[in-house]
């Protein structure tokens, strides 16, 4: 328990141009941990991972990792420090093919996943190669946007609401694959809207409204506090 | 045999012979001008003046240091692609962010200065520089003369156009440059320093202009005005071409040249305008451009 976390964030504000969108971020992941952002639309879940990466105008706070500041880091830096951003719109390059896409970022770290086996992990991905990356469908590019993340070595995942607008079958198979992931040491912070696909991985979530963390939750006590959540949630 | 609606066939080889220069350099100037929009989404209006320093290092290398062609010829895209990697750092990338009319009026505003400040240095008139001992005469192909210097001027720059063509779409750093035009924040967040790409995409550019003047500098004289002339039918080219698209820039350039050279053997009175007639008919059936993606 005295360990210190993998990741430490307090006091995270964030802004786009003059608008004010975080207004003091507090919290952390532990190595090998799934945590998840949860929090209705416009809370700030998406600005808070864009934060750490560093592709918002300007940002105050702290957010400790492996010893550095993030806020320091140069945003092309980041990725060499094992992060790997799995943004909301997937950002699957149209002028890329499918294998492109895949070996698209430069693998940073050793330890990263060779093709095969992210095409083990995600089979739908296979035999698509010279297909451009736009054309496949929703849940396809998500394994993809996922996908290439593995090979770089990255042990450390942001996932921008992987399941948001995908089929029920592909949700299960990204589940199955996450869980995967997690049993190898995975570090992941999760941006999710469906709880159950949440609680089904995570070991805590943090409840995010109007650019605050407003509630910890850990995932064994999600049932005994689903009231509390879906008020937040605004269900 | 010989005549083709009254036109002798040597004089309409000769024409497409020269159509086809002008294309050449065409392309190493839209080429450089379509990567530049497509990249940096900028408009380069100072692409001509690029050009014109080209041509003024060959000759202020030549005259003032007695440095000969070849060297020349790797020297003064080194030097123009340097300025433009200033003018990239200093000013441009300030003006990413802001609507790109911006950009265009820098651009604008630094070819004014560049072509007025030559023209004040050096004079407006033309500097003559030699052809390379190596490349005079010429080869006679038995149905006309081909001078050396018009074939070399021909060869090397469909070589540096389809080497960079190569170097964009087949290769890593090219897919970079693709993705980068896409979403650069994403392209960074993967680890890849985006805004040492972008300078050393507009340095490049701006070098394949200076390469072009200093190519241009022994088959036409070294002036101040030499880019401004070009520069516009350049932008015909690449609104022909379309907007971003690399390889029509380069297969509409070499047409526009030839479009060009045969109006000149038929109709010379219309040669002056043979490209902006094509541009209008595309912009009135295209409007995107011939190679653009979106149809
Ligand atoms: N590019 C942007 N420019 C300005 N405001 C933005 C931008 N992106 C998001 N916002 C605003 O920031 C707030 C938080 O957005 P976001 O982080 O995307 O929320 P979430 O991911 O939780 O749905 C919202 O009010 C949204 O309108
Ligand atoms: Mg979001």
């Amino acid at each position: 328990m005295a360990e210190a976390p993998l990741l430490d964030v307090k006091g995270l504000e964030a802004w786009y141009g003059e608008s004010h969108v975080l207004h003091g971020i507090d919290f952390d992941v532990r190595k090998g941990e799934v945590v998840t952002l949860i929090g209705r639309n416009g809370a700030g879940k998406t600005t808070t991972l864009r934060s750490l990466i560093g592709v918002v105008g300007k940002r105050r706070g702290a957010c400790s990792y492996k010893g550095a500041d993030l806020l320091k880091v140069a945003p092309h830096k980041v990725a060499r420090l094992g992060i790997g951003y799995v943004p909301e719109e997937r950002g699957i390059f149209s002028s890329l093919t499918v294998l492109e896409n895949l070996l698209f970022p430069p693998a940073w770290q050793a330890g990263g996943m060779a093709v095969d086996e992210i095409y083990g992990l995600f089979p739908n991905l296979k035999g698509r190669d010279s297909t451009s990356g736009t054309r496949l469908s929703g849940g396809e590019q998500q394994m993809l946007a996922i996908g290439r993340i593995l090979r770089t070595g990255a042990d450390f995942i942001l996932l921008d609401e992987p399941t948001e607008g995908i089929a029920p079958v592909i949700i299960e198979e990204i589940g199955a694959a996450l869980r995967i992931l997690k049993d190898r040491g995975m570090t992941i912070i999760l941006v999710e809207q469906n709880l159950r696909f949440a609680a089904s991985i995570a070991d805590r979530h943090y409840v995010l409204d109007q650019g605050k963390v407003v509630d910890e939750i850990s995932n064994n006590a999600l049932d005994a506090n689903m009231d509390r959540l879906n008020r937040y949630l605004g269900v | 045999m010989t005549d083709i609606f009254g036109v002798p066939i040597v004089v309409l080889l000769g024409q497409l012979l020269l159509g086809l220069i002008n294309g050449s350099f065409y392309a190493l100037l839209s080429l450089g001008l379509a990567i530049i929009f497509g990249m940096l989404n900028v408009i380069n209006f100072a692409h001509g003046a690029f050009y014109m320093l080209g041509g003024f290092a060959a000759w202020l290398l030549l005259s003032a240091l007695g440095i000969g062609y070849w060297e020349t010829l790797i020297a003064a895209p080194l030097m123009v692609g340097a300025l433009g990697a200033v003018v990239e750092r200093l000013f441009l990338k300030r003006l990413y962010r802001v609507d790109h009319l911006y950009s265009l009026l820098l651009t604008f505003g630094i070819a004014l200065m560049l072509e007025g400040l030559f023209r004040h240095v050096y004079g407006a008139a033309g500097k003559p520089y030699p052809i390379p001992p190596s490349l005079t005469g010429g080869i006679n192909l038995g149905f006309m003369f081909l001078p050396m210097y018009r074939a070399w001027v021909i060869v090397a720059s469909l070589a540096v156009c389809i080497a960079t063509w190569l170097a964009i779409e087949r290769t890593k750093l090219g897919a970079y440059l693709r993705a980068a035009t896409e979403n650069p924040g994403l392209v960074q967040a993967f680890g890849i320093n985006v805004p040492f790409m972008l300078t050393a995409t507009y340095a490049f550019c701006v070098g394949l202009a200076g390469f072009a003047g200093a190519l241009a500098a022994p088959l036409y004289q070294v002036s101040p005005g030499m880019g401004s002339s070009v520069i516009i039918v350049v932008f015909a080219v690449v609104v022909i071409g379309g907007m971003g698209s690399i390889g029509g820039a380069i297969v509409t350039a070499l047409a526009l040249g030839i479009i060009e050279g045969l109006t000149k053997t038929f109709y010379p009175a219309a040669s002056s305008i043979a490209v902006f007639v094509v541009m209008v008919l595309v912009i009135l059936i295209r409007p995107s451009g011939l190679f653009s993606r979106e149809a």
